[in-house]
Parts: structure tokens; sequence; C-alpha cells
């Protein structure tokens, strides 16, 4: 099975080859290295920017403007933060010559905590993300949505923000992509460049096919009654591990992955709401203005009395920065022993 | 020349008889802006050139063949403006027909989107070029040493005239206050950039350094850097009062004493171009009156390309 990092790779080769991709371009992503998580080895629209960010979004902007499809990378999203207002106008650029300059452009770039990353490897940004309007964000938690969302990216008029977190780039999925060969030694000596000289290495490509995930549609990833828990990203499967070690104490706590951010899947939340009357929201971003409190808001304002709990927002803690230090990191974002706590109250709370 | 200035000065009499919130734009670039748009290769498509201007590349535009009613419903934030639908400031033009790429208000953000459709067109082969304009001051920006490097790494030279037209301001700051380089031109040397400058107040050396320095773009694809000083003659924009000042070049007006006293024109003549253009302008302001506003409903449309729903309360 692929990992993340595989998955972007072949869903980026995909887009060279049937979406009309014609530059994918970043820091370090283009040979010998293809980027620093391996995500863009071996790809022929690759090549290397200056360590600009501003003009890599910049570029891109222009690329999209001119009807160029690219997808362009911020190595981490730690650095994404200088082209804060670059983002605004890609997101309010449709909107602001009514329709006539729409920007279909993919910013990919990792999001999170997880890898030991301190200050500058381990921001998150679903909250900035989602306060561009015009984009659409969207984060997968395992290989195959990985694939499936940066095909819809890909595909999509708009520029879409696409934010693979970190700490599961290596994780593979249990879910084949199509045309994926099952054997993962055999998808490995295939699409992973060789150690050392890698001037005459080439990837042999799998063929590999359509699969796109809707941007806008979550996936309830496990089912259950007594509870809801909405996540994305890195935490996603920690809740899903929490539900399953709950259930063998008897609970049933539904799971749902996000996966798009915004657009977002509120059918699916409000359906499964309705079924528990418990909702936990949980991501790692900061607290403070976080996206799950506009989630735990709307859930308030509309489901008030349907509600058997307080809704709750389990996040990141308002700090200026995550510390190195295993003890500091672990205080400072949800780790599967908080998330499993907040469940736990939220199951034990009666009306 | 004369269309172009007699439209900003419409715009401002509609700002300052209150039929419109806010002036900007850029009388006093006449002499440069109008050659620029007249040598343009305009069109839609990679073919033609792309043009990433600001907010005062009025007259850029006019000379591409902008309608004055465009201008004043742009002033006046009409349904009927088909820039922004009412949604932008004056002179914030947006012509997908034109390869006019949307004008914002950032002074800077322009120089680093240029060199994406700049990559386009030097991937897509044949004459077309990007041009990117901004003034003096929004060259202190990150963005305009972007526009250097990236259009200058070598083996990767993108097809990219860049502007800087030097007004001498920034608001209210003067240039002496923010700059230490001599000339703005002069940084493109370090990036082996082809450079010039020019007096942008004289229409005749602004046509001929203009289309010069398209020439050597057209055919190297490489970038070029073109410094015109120009003036700014009703200063920064309506917050500053936005009336005539005296102590700068006016290139119009020195150009019609040119041409009269080369007799290629007549005082009567020229009265009769600024009589046509005022008529026009009026005539656009009338019809301009008679038109619609946006709805409040409309703030939704394209958020979203193919105007997908984007409000989360239909999610």
């Amino acid at each position: 099975m692929a990992n993340i990092a595989q998955a972007i790779r072949l869903a980026l080769h995909y887009g060279e080859e049937n979406l009309g991709v014609k530059n994918i371009f970043g820091e370090d992503v283009g040979p010998p290295l293809g980027g620093v998580f391996t995500a863009t080895q071996g790809l022929k629209t690759t090549w290397n920017s200056p360590l600009d960010e501003r003009g890599i979004v910049g570029m891109a902007m222009g690329l999209a403007l001119a009807g160029s499809r690219c997808v362009a990378e911020i190595q981490f999203v730690d650095y994404i933060f200088n082209t804060i207002d670059l983002l605004k106008i890609a997101g309010n650029t449709c909107w602001s010559s009514y329709g006539q300059f729409p920007m279909p452009m993919t910013i990919m770039t990792p999001v999170g905590s997880g890898i030991r990353g301190s200050l500058y490897h381990s921001h998150s940004f679903d909250a900035w993300a989602t306060r561009l309007p015009g984009w659409k964000i969207v984060m997968p938690s395992n290989s195959l949505d990985a694939y499936g969302l940066l095909l819809a990216a890909m595909k999509d008029p708009n520029p879409v923000m696409y934010l693979p977190p970190k700490a599961l780039l290596r994780v593979r999925g249990d879910e084949l992509i199509p045309g994926e060969p099952a054997d993962e030694k055999e998808l490995r000596s295939m699409i992973d460049a060789p150690l050392g000289d890698r001037t005459s290495w080439k990837p042999r490509w799998p063929d590999i096919g359509d699969f796109t995930v809707e941007i806008g549609k979550g996936k309830i990833v496990r089912e259950g009654t007594q509870a809801t828990v909405v996540s994305y990203g890195r935490t996603l499967p920690l809740c899903k591990k929490a539900s399953e070690d709950l259930a063998r104490e008897g609970h049933s706590v539904e799971v749902i992955d996000m996966r798009s951010l915004y657009p977002y899947d509120w059918q699916m939340i409000k359906g499964s709401i309705l079924k528990t009357h418990k909702v936990i929201f949980v991501n790692e971003d900061t607290e403070v203005s976080n996206f799950g409190e506009h989630l735990c808001r709307r859930a308030i304002e509309e489901f008030f009395f349907n509600l058997e709990a307080r809704p709750r927002v389990l996040a990141g803690k308002h700090l200026p920065g995550i510390g190195l230090h295993p003890h500091l990191e672990e205080n400072s974002v949800p780790q599967y022993e908080n998330i499993l706590h907040e469940i736990r109250e939220l199951l034990s709370e009666q009306p | 020349m004369v269309k172009s200035r007699i439209l900003e000065e419409r715009l401002i009499k509609i700002y300052k008889s209150g039929e419109g919130y806010f002036w900007i734009g850029g009388p006093g670039q006449e002499a440069f802006d109008i050659p620029l748009g007249l040598l343009i290769k305009k069109g839609r498509g990679l073919d033609c050139d792309w043009f990433h201007g600001h907010y005062r590349s009025t007259p850029v535009i006019v000379a591409m063949g902008l309608e004055m009613i465009e201008g004043v419903r742009l002033m006046k934030n009409l349904a009927t403006d088909k820039s922004t639908h009412g949604r932008n400031f004056c002179n914030h033009y947006a012509i997908p027909e034109w390869n006019v790429a949307p004008i914002t208000s950032p002074i800077e953000v322009q120089y680093s989107m240029a060199i994406g459709s700049a990559l386009a067109q030097k991937q897509h082969g044949g004459e077309g070029i990007t041009i990117v304009t901004g003034g003096d001051a929004g060259t202190a920006e990150g963005d305009f040493a972007t526009c250097l490097i990236w259009a200058s790494r070598q083996g990767h030279e993108l097809p990219i005239l860049i502007l800087v037209e030097d007004n001498h301001w920034g608001i209210s700051t003067p240039y002496r206050g923010q700059h230490g380089e001599k000339n703005i031109a002069d940084r493109g040397n370090a990036f082996r950039i082809e450079t010039n400058i020019i007096d942008g107040n004289d229409p005749r050396k602004s046509w001929e350094a203009i289309q010069d320095a398209m020439e050597y773009v057209r055919k190297n694809r490489k970038p070029f850097l073109l410094q015109a000083n120009v003036s700014r003659l009703y200063g920064h924009s309506s917050a500053s009062g936005a009336s005539f000042v005296t102590d700068e070049i006016d290139c119009l007006n020195v150009f019609e004493q040119q041409l009269l006293k080369e007799k290629l024109i007549s005082q009567d003549e020229i009265k009769s171009i600024w009589d046509k253009y005022q008529k026009e302008s009026l005539e656009a302001l009338d019809m301009a009156r008679k038109e619609p506003a946006p709805t409040a409903e409309s703030i939704w449309d394209y958020v979203y390309a193919d105007n997908e729903n984007a409000d989360w309360r239909k999610f």
C-alpha cells in the first residue's frame, strides 16, 4: 500500500498525464531531491524554485490567470505566512472580477505537528486557511484520500489548498489506489528514487486510474450511536483508534473524517449529531478562533435542543509555538490520551 | 491622452459631487501610458501580451480601447461595471478579452503574479510577452525583488517587460525619504537585466523606448527593466484632495504646445478634441446614472468559479 507521500506522487503523475498540469514547483521539488518528503520524485514537470514563498504563490497565480495548470508547494506550511495577502488575492480574484478571472491552482503544503519539528516545522494552518474565502481547503488523513483529493484539486476551477499532515506522510494506507500494485515493495521499486546518484533513474509508473474524492464530502470512518467525533488530518487516526478502543468497553462512537474543510459536509455532520446527540470537534490548530469553533457554534445554533451533552472543541493550546522537547509538544497539541479522555467525558455526561 | 485625462477628471468630479466614494488614478502618466497601451499586442490568450497594471494604469487601458462609460460604471460601482460588478474601487480594471489582469489595491503584488503569465508564455512559445507596471513606492516591497529574481534566473529567463513609473511619491512621502538607490532601474544591473531610464513625460521618447524594450523582450525572451519618470498631477487620491498640482510637469500641456509649435495641430483642433471627449464623458455619466446598482443578494455571486455555492449556511 502506498504511503501518503507516494500517493501524492502518483496523483501528480496522473495530473501531468491526464489533467493538463504543466508545472509542479517549489523549493527542492524538482530533481535531484524530489521534495523533502519525496512526494515529487520522478515527475516530468517538476522544478526547483528560488527560496521565495511569495514568488511561489505569485507564480502560481500568474500561471492560473494565464490558464496554465500548476501545483505549487510551500515546503512546510510554517513558511507560508509571508504570502497571506497573495493568498487573499488568489481567493478574491474570481469574486472581485465577477467570475471573469477564475484562479485554478493548487497550493500543496504539509501541515501540523508530530515530526518533532519545533517552532517552524509544526505549524497548523487550517484555522488560517478557512479564513481565506474563495479557496477550497482539503486535508487527507490516508493515502487513498490523499490521491483522490489531489485529483479533485487539480480538476477544480478554483484555488485549492491541499494540506497533507506532516506526521502522516509516511503512513501507509489500507486501501489500494486504482492501478496501484498490491505489493508495497513492488511499488517502491517502481516509483521511489534510489539513494545516491539518481541522474539516470526514471520511475516506472503503474497504470493508475481516475479516483476523485469530491471536495465538500466527508467520510464516516467508523459508525457509532452514542457520540460523534469530527476531525481531520493528524488527529483523525487518533480519534478512530479511540473509538475502536472505546468499543471494547461497550461504547459506540461515530468518527467523521471531514477531508474537506471548506466547503464542508454539514449534512454528514448534521445526520450524525441528530443520531448521537453528542459531538466533539478535534483538530490541532490553536484553540482561539479555531475552525472547530465555527463548527461547534453551528452545532449549538442548529441543534441546541437536540444535544444531550455540551458540545466540545479539542484543539491545540493557544501558544506562540510548539516546543521541541516531547514533553512540550505533547502538552501543546492533542494526543491520543487527550482525545480518549475528552470522548470519555462526552460519553459520561448526562442531560 | 486627452480622452484619458478627461475621463480621470470626470471621475474626480463624480467623487467630488458625492456620486462616488473614492478616486485614485493616473493623470500625469499619459505620455508614457498611452504609447504603452497602443504598443501592447492586445487580445486574449498566450499569443497576445499580458498586462499586469496598477491603479494608475488608466491611460494604458484607455489607449487599448476602454470606453469612458466603463470607467464611469466602475467609479459609480454599478451592476453594469464589467470589471468588478460594483465591487472594487475606480480604475481597478479586469478585462479578460485583452489579457488585462485584475488590478488590485496592494501596490506590489502584480510584480509577483506577472512572472506566472510570463512563464506560461515562455512555455507556450510565440511572441506574446508579459508587461507589468507599478510605481516607485511599490518597488520597496519584496515582490519587486521577486520579479527581478524570478525573471532573470540563468537559463530560465522570462519574457517580461518590467516597468516602474516613478512619480517620486509614495502617498505623501517623497522619493528621497524612501530610496537610497539613485535610480530604481539600477537594481536591474545586479540581475543582468537590460535597463533604460526615460523621461516618461515625453510621449515620443516613451514610444521609442517602449517599442525598443518590447522588441528586445519579444525576440530574446528575456526581461527588460524600464523606468519612466512621470508626474502625479492630482495627488495620491481623493484622500489627499484630488486637486490639480501646479508644480509638476503636465505632459499633455507640454505635448500640445510642442505640436502647436511644430504646426502639426491647430488650437481649434485641440479644442475640438477636448470638446469631443468632454461631451463623451458627460454622455457616459448621464447613461451611467440610469443604470442599476448591484443587488444586495449578489454578494455571494462568483466566490467560486461557475457560481458554485460558497455560503456555508447552504452546505
